[in-house]
């Protein structure tokens, strides 16, 4: 029920703002839907919680753990991203960039995208995960060419063909996954392709036809990772659309192809006996890692600046997983829930500051704090708990992954540390001057509202002092179901 | 071999004939041959579908064999033709390798493919398995496509006979996805090219072409007309 | 060995020299019937044969003992070529000492020689001919031998009558590999014998010709020898082509000599058929230029490479 609730109501908004998407009160009703929304998941998660896995709708749904905290996590996201985007989205249209037919459009695709999201998190077939990737994919595509400007369009392209290609491959990983369960689970009916009985069937699978698949999978779900090197699309895609979008592709569209990553991992090590899946998560997330960090000093606009930033952060959190183990796949469930808080907070903070600069290059933004006191600490705040200070949660996170790493993979160590120094150096150089810098602008009459961003900051401090403790249970039995290690 | 009943060997017909289309199309300037050669692997597919549902009598085989008929035989090329004709782009440029290296690239290619679904081959039970390298090297000679291309349009018909690769792999391997899979499969394939055309309109509203060329700029730090997304990095 | 085979050894020897300046003349024919020219005569290829005979040969001041000899080498590679092949019946004496590669070896010496004649006088034109006739050979020769690897593959062996022979009386049934080598085939078969996408042989244009090229300097007998040559490897060719993809009608190793007697006319009507699509194919088609002959051979070679991945993949 709460389920179904969950599912529809994204996708009924995504119908009712087709029609009054460019009303005065439709950014209200995308806040009301996605607050409904947001209910639903939590009512969703106390009914995980009091009774356990869930399994519905003849087993094409499943709910553990590891997935019902993504849903929360992404209503919430979705939530406050609707909240800012209220004004945000107003102010553009004030200032001509969007016209009342791209709004709706804006409105319907946004909801839309939440709904499939949803539907690839909760869904228990790996083939409807793979359809649902591929509809979040291109209810975004035009969302990230909304302005129509020429750079707009070009990262539309490139997202478009480059996911396209990718999730091709992970298209031919599922049919793989299908080939290899078929033979003990039958193709009568569908339950193949479901992913709680090839767990449960996982060790008699073809060990070669499996890893196969998950070469493919992994190249297919990890260019929509942002994994190195198939990140092309991703800064592009975050820098050129409107800032909301940025907010959800990097907090929430990473973590649910992650997520996928790592669903399919699980199979596939229990398959294969091997170190091989686990090798090429670590190998491709320090690629990740070491790539972005250096490839952030380039950056002279500021969402591409933290576009790189969210790959290196899906690079530790993948090299996270893939390392495995219950502290390794704690940290890894960590780090994504406050990548994901902290980077939207980020986006946020960086839209209104570029509204206000009228300029998304580094050099054009100075002096934030005359200018708006609280955008220059939101954006400071932020980045500061980005790049992993205590008493943020990335911290606790980050060293969580760091000590397990000096203990399962110490040739790994120097090297993260040393692509985090990189990465620290570049952010904040650059973060530093926008915010404290020289401007002759005067300051703002009223402050604008960044009641979304200082909500997720606060939130990723605490979860870097405290971990509730029916968090932490709900984490570890993520980890424990990840497994590996 | 000769023991082979003839719906298979119809059947390997169709698959030798889209490893075919495939070169044809990794080597063909003309975007309207293109858009002819993906109707006629539409209409291959077709016909190995409607053979193996005949042969195994599998239901759902029909059922995607109509899917094919609708989607990808008749819908696909109408559109892609409308697109071209509203938009008047009958030409490629020439490709990135010429057609001989072209050649000998998509031949090593499908080496590759043979030896990968070599395994995979081994493991299948069914009548087809022998085509899914077929299925294999189709994919990566279509991607092969994709990367050589300049126009927009033909990169499309690279993306979408990838997916027809891909069908007939899992048509060969397991006789076809779940139907619900199959559904959703198409319906992502459906949208994506309305978003495309959506997509074309919107690229040459703004370039007056479309050649990817201008496509190009977030890549070499080019200002463009945003003057805010300069960018360098790869 | 029986007398049968001798007798279709002697036979198809005997057939292909007296047929196939008569093949040449009948492609010619009918070309002029599709270009709406008037036909010239059927026997036109004999009498210049002939004619040539007569007269004083003339060579070059500066003409090696090779220059000389290269026609008659010539001239019996193609005549050995056509005692290995499989025309009219498969139980050939001579073929124990010869299978499909070697005739493909036979094939290149004449090449080899023919060129090398053509650049002993060392002028412009026949360095000319020769260099682009080994450009072509060199990128047409590995698409016939895969040709050849795929019908070998089918029948187990690379002799070329027991592969006529397999293909002849097994179980019909489809073969793509087959139908791919077959346009491989023909796309070789053109190129090789100067037909027209590759080179025109009823001019002698001096951008475009190849073969033309490297028979400028030869004159009376020698002329006439390299002619009949060429005309008996177009012969060739078309019989190899029979050999492995229509190879029906064909006198077996157990055949009789009515079966013998009944192949004959089957050869004529495959020939007839033959020629008459050639002149169809060199009327409608374009001459390419000469720097796109390489594309034309490779799509031939990709023909025959996919023909033969097919086949090892698909198992037929």
């Amino acid at each position: 029920m709460e389920l179904l609730l969950l599912l529809a109501t994204p996708a009924v908004g995504a119908v009712l703002l087709g029609i009054w998407g460019a009303r005065r009160w439709a950014p209200e009703l995308n806040v009301v839907m996605s607050l409904a929304t947001f209910l639903a998941a939590c009512a969703l998660t106390a009914r995980v919680i009091g009774e356990g896995n869930l399994l519905v709708a003849h087993e094409q749904f499943f709910i553990d753990p590891f997935n019902v905290f993504l849903v929360t996590l992404t209503a919430f996201v979705g939530l406050t991203t609707s909240l800012f985007s209220r004004p945000y989205m107003r102010v553009e249209m004030n200032h001509g960039r969007v016209s009342a037919p791209r709004l709706r459009l804006y409105h319907s695709m946004y909801q839309l995208f939440m709904s499939t999201m949803l539907l690839a998190l909760t869904t228990n077939n790996m083939g409807l995960l793979w359809v649902a990737m591929e509809a979040a994919t291109l209810s975004t595509v035009l969302l990230v060419t909304l302005y129509r400007t020429a750079a707009s369009l070009e990262a539309g392209w490139k997202y478009f063909i480059l996911c396209g290609v990718g999730i091709a491959q992970a298209l031919f990983g599922t049919i793989l996954l299908y080939f290899a369960a078929e033979r003990f689970l039958g193709a009568e009916g569908v339950s193949a392709l479901l992913w709680t009985h090839l767990n449960g069937i996982k060790g008699h699978l073809e060990p070669v036809v499996l890893g196969l698949a998950f070469v493919f999978l992994l190249v297919g779900y990890g260019t929509k990772v942002g994994l190195a090197p198939l990140h092309n699309w991703l800064p592009d895609a975050h820098a050129e659309g409107p800032t909301p979008i940025s907010a959800v592709l990097s907090g929430l569209l990473l973590n649910v192809a992650i997520y996928a990553v790592v669903r399919c991992k699980v199979l596939v090590e229990g398959s294969l006996h091997s170190q091989l899946p686990a090798k090429m998560l670590m190998g491709f997330g320090l690629l990740s890692v070491v790539l972005a960090a250096f490839l952030l000093w380039r950056q002279r606009d500021v969402k591409r600046l933290f576009a790189y930033s969210s790959i290196e952060h899906m690079g530790i959190i993948t090299f996270a997983f893939g390392m495995g183990g219950a502290v390794a796949n704690f940290a890894a469930l960590l780090h994504m829930t406050v990548h994901s808080l902290t980077k939207s907070a980020i986006f946020f903070a960086v839209g209104h500051a570029t509204q206000k600069a009228g300029s998304q290059l580094i050099d054009n933004i100075r002096g934030l704090m005359t200018l708006s006191p609280t955008i220059g600490w939101g954006l400071m705040m932020g980045s500061l708990a980005i790049l992993g200070m205590p008493p943020f949660g990335v911290f606790a996170s980050e060293f969580l992954i760091l000590t397990t790493a000096m203990r399962e993979q110490p040739w790994a160590t120097p090297i993260l540390l040393a692509a985090l120094g990189v990465a620290f150096a570049a952010i904040f150089g650059r973060v530093q001057p926008m915010v404290f810098g020289e401007t002759r602008a005067g300051r703002l009459p009223h402050p604008p509202a960044l009641l979304p961003v200082f909500t997720h900051l606060a939130l990723v401090l605490i979860l870097g002092l405290y971990v509730p403790p029916y968090l932490a249970d709900w984490y570890r039995a993520a980890a424990r179901l990840i497994g590996g290690g | 071999m000769t023991g082979l009943p003839f719906d298979l060997q119809l059947l390997n017909l169709c698959a030798a004939l889209l490893l075919l289309v495939s070169f044809a199309m990794l080597t063909q300037r003309r975007i309207v041959n293109l858009v002819n050669l993906l109707a006629f692997q539409g209409t291959l597919l077709l016909v190995a579908t409607l053979l193996l549902a005949w042969r195994t009598g599998q239901r759902h085989l029909y059922l995607s064999a109509v899917l094919t008929l609708a989607l990808k035989v008749t819908f696909l090329p109408w559109m892609l033709h409308r697109l071209i004709r509203r938009l008047e782009v009958y030409w490629d440029t020439e490709p990135l390798l010429n057609i001989s290296g072209t050649m000998l690239v998509g031949l090593l290619v499908v080496v590759f493919a043979f030896g990968l679904a070599q395994p995979i081959s081994a493991l299948a039970s069914t009548a087809t398995r022998s085509s899914i390298g077929i299925a294999i090297a189709v994919v990566l000679l279509s991607f092969i496509t994709m990367i050589t291309r300049r126009k927009a349009m033909s990169q499309v018909v690279g993306f979408l006979s990838m997916e027809n690769g891909l069908f007939f792999g899992a048509m060969s391997a397991t006789y076809g996805m779940p139907m619900i899979v199959e559904f959703g499969v198409a319906l992502d394939v459906l949208v994506a090219v309305i978003v495309l055309g959506i997509f074309f309109f919107q690229i040459r509203e703004q370039f007056d072409s479309l050649d990817l060329h201008h496509l190009e700029s977030l890549k070499e730090g080019a200002t463009v007309a945003q003057a805010d997304s300069i960018v360098e990095d790869s | 060995m029986r007398t049968l085979d001798l007798i279709t050894q002697v036979l198809e020897i005997i057939a292909a020299l007296a047929v196939a300046p008569l093949f040449v003349g009948w492609i010619n024919q009918c070309r002029a019937w599709l270009q709406n020219r008037r036909a010239p005569s059927l026997w036109l290829p004999y009498r210049g044969i002939r004619k040539l005979f007569h007269k004083d040969a003339v060579i070059a001041e500066r003409a090696s003992g090779l220059f000389r000899i290269a026609p008659y080498i010539v001239f019996s590679a193609m005549v050995l070529a056509a005692a290995i092949i499989p025309s009219m019946g498969t139980a050939l004496p001579f073929t124990t000492a010869a299978d499909a590669i070697a005739l493909v070896g036979l094939l290149a010496t004449a090449r080899v020689f023919q060129s090398l004649a053509a650049m002993d006088i060392g002028t412009a034109f026949g360095t000319l001919g020769a260099r682009r006739e080994m450009m072509v050979g060199f990128l047409a020769e590995p698409a016939l031998l895969i040709v050849i690897f795929v019908a070998s593959i089918i029948s187990a062996t690379t002799a070329l009558p027991a592969i006529t022979e397999n293909l002849a009386t097994q179980h019909l049934a489809l073969y793509p590999s087959l139908a791919f080598s077959a346009i491989a085939f023909t796309l070789v078969l053109l190129a090789e014998n100067a037909r027209i996408p590759i080179d025109n042989p009823s001019t002698h244009l001096e951008l475009t010709m190849i073969h033309e090229a490297m028979l400028l300097e030869y004159s009376a007998r020698h002329l006439a020898l390299m002619e009949w040559a060429a005309a008996l490897k177009l012969f060739n060719y078309a019989c190899i082509g029979f050999a492995l993809f229509v190879p029906w009608g064909i006198s077996t190793s157990e055949g009789t000599p009515l079966t013998l007697l009944a192949s004959i006319p089957l050869l004529a009507g495959k020939l007839l058929i033959v020629g008459a699509g050639l002149a169809l194919v060199e009327t409608v088609s374009a001459k390419l230029r000469v720097f796109r002959a390489p594309e034309f051979l490779a799509t031939a070679f990709l023909f025959a490479v996919l023909g033969l991945l097919v086949h090892l993949l698909l198992g037929a």
